[in-house]
């Protein structure tokens, strides 16, 4: 709007008034809104530090000292969750998007597989991931098959991947399901095929609609990479563990916990403003 | 003047509802069939029969004297050659105008894309268009929307083009603009079958109307006869209850 604007427009006396008023307004709720945190945020700290056991958990929760000593061997942890992320991540994508494409299409030739994918789906999807990750951490190296890696951090991560899959597969179906059939109909009059439909029109409008939930998924396998430690990884969770475990004393854990949203915080700020520019750009909407 | 299109005795129900009956049409080339009808009448679903987006339970469809009705045949390669505009425009919104109407030239008929670009540019130049190319569907008007809908089928070269009550969906004062694109193609000889309710527009570009009522055509002549001296009492009523909605 702004390049319409008048330049020799100044505004009425009226319109002074109204922004006057505007601007009290918004001053009143701003004083209302800090009182009010001051208010509850006090309440709880006072709470906190006035219990019985304040002096007891300060020294065994928030020990500085002893945080700064064991970050390196936590961060070296964190970075085996990071790895176990990326990389279970982008095999999690691309199992998740054909189970996906099975489960949508209607191809005759891939009905077997259809119902493998939903079998797939309903199994990982329902059962426990910890169960999942002691079943393949323990159950697979039992077998003694030649070739298969008994890595407790490849098997940790396959089954991270094999629940995620299950997980990621859905959330994009659902997507998927959601575009209108009209989207449908307008490309395959335009002479399409199904699968150039599916690749073209759908898919993009599908994958954009689930990136919420994609990211939630995302900040979920960060966090849940932490469980591949009862198999004796020693990504972050285990490495507290093993310092916690030493002195008695759980700072390990706070710094773990104080890591994990180090990264998991502004992950998600970022794809919030990811997802608002692209839906700026594509609608008229505005900033509602 | 051979026949582009020829329909015969076509039936199409959904599920225990009746909606096209033992229809018959042909439409020569370079003519524009007109159909009207109140909403349910079936005009959407033999336009939708046409585009194969619905298969007939009996009768014939023939594209250019080829059984288009047939199961065994490609329907993408019939869909290439019919271009449908629909009421909703139905636009792609996560491309912008330009690849809107590049992608089927581009996948469909294997153009490459500087061929599509300098073909779908020319188009939009030609609509008054080109300075929206590169926007998205949602920052246009709902005219301008559809404008672009239309576009996106000319740009494979149609054979026969199906409009599907095209400006329904517009604001009036955005009508024309839509409506002009058609009269335009009319006179560049474009075979066109359409949907509508706007009975002035359909006098000016018709050379057959046809009013289709409970799935089958019940009248059908010429702009003149059938929308200004009907002869069917159902016709006579029709179009006394557009008169009265202030269509015409």
């Amino acid at each position: 709007m702004s390049e319409r604007m008048n330049s020799a427009w100044s505004p009425s006396s009226r319109e002074v008034e109204r922004q006057q008023a505007r601007r009290r307004i918004s001053r009143r709720q701003a004083l209302i809104a800090a009182v009010s945190s001051l208010l509850v945020l006090g309440t709880l700290i006072s709470i906190t530090i006035t219990s019985p056991g304040w002096a007891v958990v300060k020294k065994t929760f928030f020990d500085l000292g002893y945080g700064r000593k064991v970050f390196p061997t936590v961060i070296a942890g964190l970075w085996i969750n990071l790895q176990l992320t990326f990389i279970g991540g982008f095999c999690i994508g691309v199992i998740a998007l054909g189970l996906a494409l099975l489960r949508t299409t209607k191809s005759p030739a891939l009905t077997p597989f259809r119902f493998i994918a939903t079998a797939y789906v309903d199994i990982f999807r329902g059962a426990p991931l910890i169960l999942i990750i002691l079943l393949v951490g323990f159950g697979v190296p039992a077998l003694g098959l030649k070739g298969i890696p008994s890595n407790v951090i490849f098997l940790g991560t396959v089954a991270v991947v094999l629940t995620y899959s299950a997980y990621v597969a859905e959330v994009i179906r659902s997507g998927i399901l959601s575009i209108h059939p009209s989207q449908r109909a307008a490309a395959r009059s335009l002479g399409l095929t199904s699968g150039q439909t599916m690749r073209y029109v759908v898919l993009p409008q599908a994958i954009r609609r689930v990136v919420p939930p994609l990211l939630n998924d995302f900040v979920s396998l960060l966090k849940d990479t932490g469980l591949v430690s009862i198999l004796g990884v020693t990504d972050a969770v285990r490495a507290a563990q093993i310092n916690a475990s030493r002195t008695f004393n759980y700072t390990p854990y706070v710094v773990a916990a104080i890591l994990f949203l180090l990264i998991t915080i502004p992950m998600t700020r970022y794809t919030d403003r990811a997802i608002r520019q692209r839906t700026n750009a594509q609608s008229s909407e505005g900033v509602i | 003047m051979a026949n582009v299109l020829e329909i015969s005795n076509i039936r199409k129900s959904f599920d225990s509802e009746l909606v096209l009956n033992n229809l018959s049409l042909a439409v020569p080339e370079h003519t524009a069939t007109v159909l009207i009808g109140a909403s349910g009448s079936g005009k959407s679903t033999l336009l939708r029969c046409i585009n194969l987006l619905e298969s007939i339970d009996d009768g014939q469809i023939f594209l250019d004297g080829e059984e288009i009705s047939d199961p065994l045949i490609n329907v993408d390669e019939i869909r290439r050659k019919l271009g449908m505009v629909f009421q909703s425009f139905n636009l792609f919104p996560h491309k912008s105008v330009l690849e809107n109407i590049t992608l089927a030239p581009m996948k469909v008929q294997g153009k490459n894309k500087d061929e599509a670009v300098t073909a779908a540019l020319a188009l939009l130049k030609r609509f008054d268009l080109a300075d929206k190319a590169d926007q998205y569907p949602d920052r246009l008007s709902g005219g301008q929307q559809q404008r672009v809908a239309i576009i996106r089928s000319l740009a494979l070269n149609p054979r026969l083009l199906l409009l599907d009550e095209i400006t329904s969906a517009l604001d009036p004062v955005l009508v024309n603009e839509v409506l002009s694109i058609v009269r335009d193609l009319k006179s560049d000889g474009m075979t066109m079958v359409l949907a509508t309710h706007e009975m002035g527009f359909a006098t000016q570009v018709a050379d057959e109307v046809c009013f289709l009522e409970s799935g089958n055509i019940l009248e059908r002549g010429s702009a003149q006869d059938v929308l200004h001296a009907p002869k069917n009492p159902k016709t006579q009523e029709f179009l006394k209850r557009v008169h009265q909605a202030g269509r015409l």
